[in-house]
Parts: structure tokens; sequence; C-alpha cells
């Protein structure tokens, strides 16, 4: 009889579901400021990619993997997958086509005249975004898929 | 074919460690990454990129390629784990 509680109960605690449902906006506020703030503190995309794409595995934790899926559809987390490394080798693919070398930030000062060295502090927030967005996404899909056993639907 | 390849594999790992003996000693302030590399690095990275964390500037911008094929690898291991695991409901 109390197993049969404790199965019925397991995952619909009240303490946890409030809990994780008013910290996830932090998190998630808290991973893009780690993103955008790699330039004056210790961060960047990698940190801040993880930091994003652990709100959604505690959502997928804390409820399940359904409700992660409905803040983050499968089909937008792929989306973002290949959207951030298209946005790195995009951006090092556009220093090449304006003129520059590959990768050097300072040649797209020709299709927006901001300053060579403002363009390289540019660049590098550019490159740290598409860092983030894989980041997020891996993780997110890595815990999706070996949660469930590539199943997709219930979770742990 | 193991045997073959784990002497493929012992072969390779032991020319890589003869290739260690040439290395510079561990902290050689006479090896090249120490006389020119580092202090550029660190005397020039703010005005070069306006970026006041050199972490940053040497992830983004001088070791830039480095960074994007750390990133492909991470997608490529999402990728992977993706396909091996990923499948449809049966119904």
């Amino acid at each position: 009889m109390s197993r049969e509680i404790n199965e019925h109960t397991a995952g619909e605690d009240l303490l946890i579901k409030t809990s994780v449902r008013l910290m996830v906006p932090f998190i998630q506020l808290f991973g893009l400021y780690v993103i955008v703030h790699g330039h004056y503190s210790p961060g960047g995309g990698f940190q801040g990619g993880v930091i994003l794409g652990a709100a959604f595995i505690l959502l997928a934790i804390a409820f399940d993997l359904k409700i992660s899926q409905k803040y983050m559809p499968v089909t937008v987390n792929a989306l973002f997958c290949n959207l951030g490394a298209c946005i790195f080798i995009g951006v090092g693919v556009l220093c090449a086509l304006v003129g520059g070398l590959f990768l050097d930030y300072s040649a797209l000062d020709r299709l927006l005249p901001l300053g060579e060295i403002e363009w390289h502090s540019f660049g590098i927030f550019l490159v740290e975004l598409g860092v983030g967005f894989t980041v997020m996404s891996s993780m997110i899909l890595l815990y999706w898929n070996l949660s469930s056993g590539g199943a997709m639907d219930e979770g742990l | 074919m193991k045997n073959l390849a784990l002497l493929a594999t012992l072969v390779t790992g032991a020319l890589l460690l003869y290739g260690t003996k040439d290395f510079p000693a561990w902290g050689d302030p006479d090896a090249p990454a120490s006389t020119y590399l580092s202090p550029t690095y660190i005397e020039e990275a703010v005005s070069q990129t306006h970026v006041p964390n050199i972490v940053t500037a040497v992830l983004g911008d001088y070791r830039g390629y480095d960074t994007m094929f750390e990133t492909v690898v991470i997608y490529c291991a999402g990728m992977a784990v993706a396909c091996v695991l990923w499948r449809k409901r049966e119904e």
C-alpha cells in the first residue's frame, strides 16, 4: 500500500514543481547573461549554453519530457542546433567572402563600418552566440534521447 | 586483423611518445611559445580586439578555428547519439 502511494506521488511533489517553475526563468536569464557577458567575466558560449540547456533538463526532470518539449519543441531544438553551427561557420565564411581571411572579423568592417577593432569584439560575440545555441540544443537532445532510451516520450 | 590494428596503435603511440622527447621542457622560458606568443597575446589582446577578457579574445579570435571545431564536435556528438538512439514509437 505504501509503495503504491510512493509511486503515485513520485514526480507530483508540489514543492519541486513550484520551485522549478520559479527557478527556470532565472536560470535561463543567467545562461543568457553568461553568454553575453563572456567579454568581461568568465563565461562564454559553452558555459552559457550548458546553463540554458540545464534549464530545460531541469524542467524535464521535475515534470516530464512532454512538458519540456512543449516549451522547446523537438523541431525548434533541432533548428537551434543547426543554426548555431551555421552562425559560427557563416560568420567565418562571410569574412572570407568580403575579402578578408577566414574568421578574420575585421574584414566585416567593409559590410558595416563600425571600426575594425570593434568588429573583432562583435565578431567574437556572434560566434559565442552560435556556440551557445549549438551547446544548448545538443545538451537537451542528449538528455531527451538518453533518459527515454530514444523513445522521446516519457523520460525518467 | 585485430592484431594488426593493435600493432598499428602501438607503433603510432610509440612514435608519438618518441616525438615528445624533442618538446621544450615544461614552462621553459626559452621555448617559442614563451618567447613571443604568450607575451604578444597578453600585451596586444585588449588593444587588438577591445575585449577585456583575454581568455575570450584568445578563444574567440586568435583560436577561432579551434573553437569552431570544438562546436562541431559537440554538434556531432549530439547528432550521433540522436542517430543511434532515436526511434519511432512502436504501434
